[in-house]
């Protein structure tokens, strides 16, 4: 089966000035919703403890919440998760509840009470100052990931390129946290980590197109570039799609099957494969034309390679 | 034309050959047994051996193999229930020097154990099971030092007959001295430098008196830091090994922060407690000539008004006779009146000590008491924590020394067998040197542990099924190919991960199925450069042929860059987030060998070396 019974002529490039009025509004959507709602922290990075326990009956949780309450903990969030027989409590870090005792103290005071403690699932604690420095580390490594990145394209094609997918990555990051920003999810460590992955993951598309960019500077002479980005978008189109298509497909499978604790994983690198194929395509190359790269940027640390010599490639406007 | 030499087909044999031998062990589930090693100075033996083996038969348990191998036995048992009987006879008939625990103990067959086989080593999410950070802290480390130095100090310049006419702690931990005249300011410097080299004295200008301040250098702290380091892995190791926990994981991260992982612990609230208490024993002699003064009055210098537990003051001498630190071994006894008592053996320092002054004080008293510092977290209002200590001093015991004593005592007055239990646990596991407290605290129930692994393993079967199928429709004959090399990928992945026995983690499993999606990634762009060449008129062979020349440097620079990602979410990451990492990298490397090579060869399998009008892609 193929995805197009022949090569796409699409104008992707000419589509730049709309993609840059869609990337903006994006961009701009999720700086408001940062900066007026911010994100739903996990405790990994706001601190406090988060408990799952199982009953072997339905328990209320209005009922637990109330004990609670009356023993010292009235800032506690009681809710079900799955059944009615799944509790989560979780407590915030407050002035008086900030070790990591106060899952034992919440266990004793339920076991004490009517409900019983049922059994412990898992808990969580993280404490004050190490939440802040897991999220200080987490934006550190997203840096170091682009310049890490940034370096490497310098590197294996120019600086413009370099920028270009930088910029890109940009873009989808910031959109992604956006969209958990706007969405309210939960933003844990794993969506971090995931995120990471969104960086891999779009500069994978990215480079594609640009090594096909590369390629077709050394094919196409006579073509500007921006007509030889159209083409080697093109060319490379149904690799971009496919290659998005199985990455969905497993995330889907992640999402549905994974459990509750690679669900935001899941989310993000799904929002993270659709935007980053949306930026390989519209961001990233655009970028590049606006920084003005021409095809003797690259031609000079061209050697002929083999194949070179071959026929040019029948493209036909 | 795309003809496979030998060779290929003899490294394409190698490499299924490591896979499936590496992943096999994974088959063979794990049964229910129970591990006995010895602490401190017991040593498991044959004798050890034969004791359990009897145990086990007394307790009606049918043992399917015991061995005794590397200073551990390990019994396995038929079940999860057997596991938990075996474990409770033997804490209670074999003695305190070895620690029973319960292990799920491996079943890869000998052969593939001697090939270096192994199953995957599952993190904590996976297996269930406790895992702190512990921050040690470092200022009482500092603090506590600079105490020692105090109290050296001022009994050298007693020994050497230098007089001072002041000594105080400064804020910064410095010690200040005073003297009368520069001559004795000088003396003290050289005495002091001379026996402490590690302190730097600083003559400060003071309206015509003389003094100094002496303080640890950089170096000195820095070394004392590590000591404390060093000393709390050691003491919380100890800890553990008491309470019984297979396979315990206890690192340094950083410097100054403990990573404890405890595989199978169910209740934390247990380990918690123990880990994280500093208690230990402090020995006082009675102020017996100013009783005078026990509940009101004046304190005299040299003495100081200690509580009871119930609240009763007692005047002690404020001099520690010694510590916990000159016990070498604690265990539970009775006293003759039945109570719970913990019977004490000193090192030879303390037993000197304990002789030469019980011998000096027969008919006086002498007071055991108990200190516990307890740290808690508290936040100020612009949300920075502190450990706030508080350290709570309580008389146990205060007998009338009828005796001299020597190495053994017991202390009694107890309140209860659990406490006589914790106590003497404590005492044998020797004291932190710095309070610890936590700062991370992941407990994962053995039912979501077995849940965790149930859904990780599902995603991986789906999301694999989906890719599959799709690659088939896409691609038919080649997609078959790559499909071929995907499970390939994924049994390496598997192998690599059990050889290497890097932890995998339930991210580790999320790692594994984006790695199934993305590794068809470098067959889907040489199968579109195939298709292109098609599509351009060349031949079928020399479609493949430079389908595959020309996407090679595409495929190395993509998975390059994802594997820049991936490095440096292992560098930042902590432990789940490092097996995402992990499992990503190893599928990023594996995957280029199995799409580019391994597809390569079976293409050339089926198309090589003949006339073909078309293929089907």
């Amino acid at each position: 089966m193929q995805l197009f019974k022949k090569l796409t002529v699409i104008n992707f490039i000419g589509l730049r000035k709309l993609a840059l009025v869609i990337s903006i509004a994006l961009l701009a959507t999720s700086f408001y919703s940062l900066s007026t709602q911010g994100l739903n922290y996990g405790i990994d990075f706001s601190g406090g403890t988060k408990l799952e326990l199982v009953y072997e009956q339905d328990v209320s949780v209005l009922d637990m919440r109330a004990t609670l309450a009356s023993s010292g903990y009235p800032e506690a969030v009681v809710q079900h998760f799955g059944s009615n027989r799944d509790v989560l409590i979780r407590i915030p870090l407050s002035p008086e509840n900030s070790d990591a005792k106060v899952s034992d103290d919440v266990i004793k005071i339920l076991a004490a009470s009517e409900v019983g403690s049922g059994a412990v699932r898992s808990v969580e604690f993280v404490g004050p100052t190490f939440g802040k420095e897991l999220f200080e580390k987490g934006i550190l490594a997203l840096v170091y990931a682009l310049i890490g990145v940034m370096i490497y394209v310098a590197f294996r094609f120019e600086w413009k390129f370099s920028l270009g997918s930088v910029v890109a990555l940009i873009h989808d990051v910031i959109i992604t946290i956006g969209l958990f920003s706007i969405l309210q999810l939960e933003f844990t460590l794993p969506v971090l980590a995931a995120l990471l992955a969104v960086i891999g993951y779009s500069l994978n598309d990215t480079i594609v197109v640009f090594d096909r960019i590369r390629e077709n500077f050394r094919k196409l002479r006579e073509t500007d570039t921006e007509e030889t980005m159209n083409v080697s978008i093109n060319q490379t189109l149904p690799r971009t799609i496919l290659t998005s298509l199985t990455t969905l497909l497993v995330l889907v499978a992640l999402y549905f099957y994974g459990g509750d604790a690679l669900n935001g994983f899941a989310a993000t690198l799904i929002i993270g494969v659709l935007i980053g194929t949306y930026s390989s395509i519209f961001v990233a190359s655009p970028t590049v034309l606006m920084l003005g790269a021409k095809a003797e940027d690259l031609l000079v640390e061209l050697v002929e390679k083999e194949g070179a010599d071959q026929p040019e490639h029948p493209y036909r406007p | 034309m795309n003809k496979n030499p030998t060779w290929k087909y003899l490294v394409l044999l190698l490499i299924v050959a490591f896979g499936v031998i590496y992943a096999t062990p994974n088959l063979y589930q794990a049964e229910p047994g129970v591990q006995i090693i010895g602490l401190r100075n017991a040593v498991v033996d044959t004798n050890t051996l034969e004791t359990a083996k009897r145990v086990l038969e007394g307790a009606g348990l049918d043992v399917k193999q015991i061995t005794l191998e590397n200073g551990k036995i390990r019994a396995r048992l038929t079940s999860e229930e057997a596991q938990n009987t075996a474990r409770d006879v033997l804490r209670d008939k074999l003695d305190d020097s070895f620690a029973v625990a319960a292990a799920d103990l491996p079943t890869t067959p000998n052969w593939l154990e001697s090939l270096g086989g192994a199953p995957m080593y599952l993190g904590l999410d996976l297996r269930g099971g406790v895992h702190f950070l512990m921050q040690v802290d470092m200022v009482a480390a500092e603090k506590k030092a600079n105490d020692n130095y105090y109290e050296d100090i001022r009994k050298l310049l007693r020994e050497e007959s230098i007089r001072y006419s002041g000594i105080n702690r400064q804020e910064n931990g410095a010690i200040f001295l005073r003297f009368k005249t520069e001559e004795l300011q000088e003396q003290a410097e050289a005495a002091v430098t001379a026996a402490n080299p590690e302190l730097v004295a600083t003559i400060l200008e003071d309206n015509g008196s003389f003094t100094m301040e002496l303080q640890l250098t950089e170096s000195a702290i820095s070394e004392i830091k590590k000591a404390a380091l060093k000393k709390n892995m050691l003491a919380l190791r100890n800890r553990i090994d008491q309470l019984g926990v297979s396979e315990p994981v206890i690192q340094q991260q950083g410097l100054d922060r403990i990573v404890v992982q405890l595989p199978g612990v169910k209740d934390p609230s247990v380990a918690k407690e123990i880990l994280g208490k500093t208690a230990t024993l402090q020995i006082h002699l009675v102020d017996e000539d100013n009783a005078a003064s026990t509940v009101t009055g004046r304190v005299p210098t040299g003495s100081k008004r200690f509580y009871y537990r119930d609240g009763q003051p007692i005047l002690l001498k404020k001099r520690i006779l010694f510590s916990g630190d000159n016990i070498i071994d604690a265990s539970v006894s009775i006293d003759e009146n039945g109570g719970p008592a913990v019977s004490i053996t000193l090192d030879s320092k303390g037993a000197n000590i304990n002789s030469d002054v019980t011998g000096d004080n027969i008919g006086n008293r002498m007071a055991v008491v108990y200190v516990e510092t307890l740290g808690e977290t508290k936040t100020d209002s612009k949300g920075n924590a502190r450990l706030v200590t508080k350290e709570i001093r309580e008389v146990i015991t205060a007998p009338v020394i009828r005796d001299q004593l020597g190495k053994r005592f017991i202390i009694n007055g107890l309140d209860g067998q659990n406490e006589a239990k914790d106590l003497a646990l404590l005492l044998r596991a020797g004291s932190l040197a710095a309070p610890v407290f936590i700062i991370e605290e992941r407990t994962v129930g053995p039912s979501l542990g077995a849940d965790n692994i149930e859904k990780g393993f599902t995603s991986v079967l789906y999301g694999f099924l989906l890719v599959l199928l799709f690659m088939i429709v896409f691609y038919r004959v080649f997609g078959m190919v790559a499909s071929f090399a995907l499970v390939l990928n994924l049994v390496i992945i598997v192998a690599v991960l059990s050889l290497l026995q890097a932890t995998l983690t339930l991210p580790g499993v999320a790692g594994m199925v984006l790695t199934v999606g993305m590794a068809v990634d470098a067959n889907v762009l040489i199968f579109e450069r195939i298709r292109e060449e098609l599509q351009a008129g060349a031949a079928p062979q020399m479609s493949i042929h430079r389908g595959y020349d020309n996407a090679f440097s595409t495929i190395i620079d993509a998975n390059l860059t994802t594997l820049i990602a991936a490095l440096v979410l292992f560098n930042f990451g902590t432990g789940p987030i490092q097996g995402f990492a992990i499992t990503l990298s190893i599928g990023i490397a594996t995957s280029m060998v199995t799409a580019i090579f391994v597809s390569r060869i079976l293409v050339n399998l089926f198309y090589g070396g003949r006339r073909l009008d078309s293929l089907s892609i």
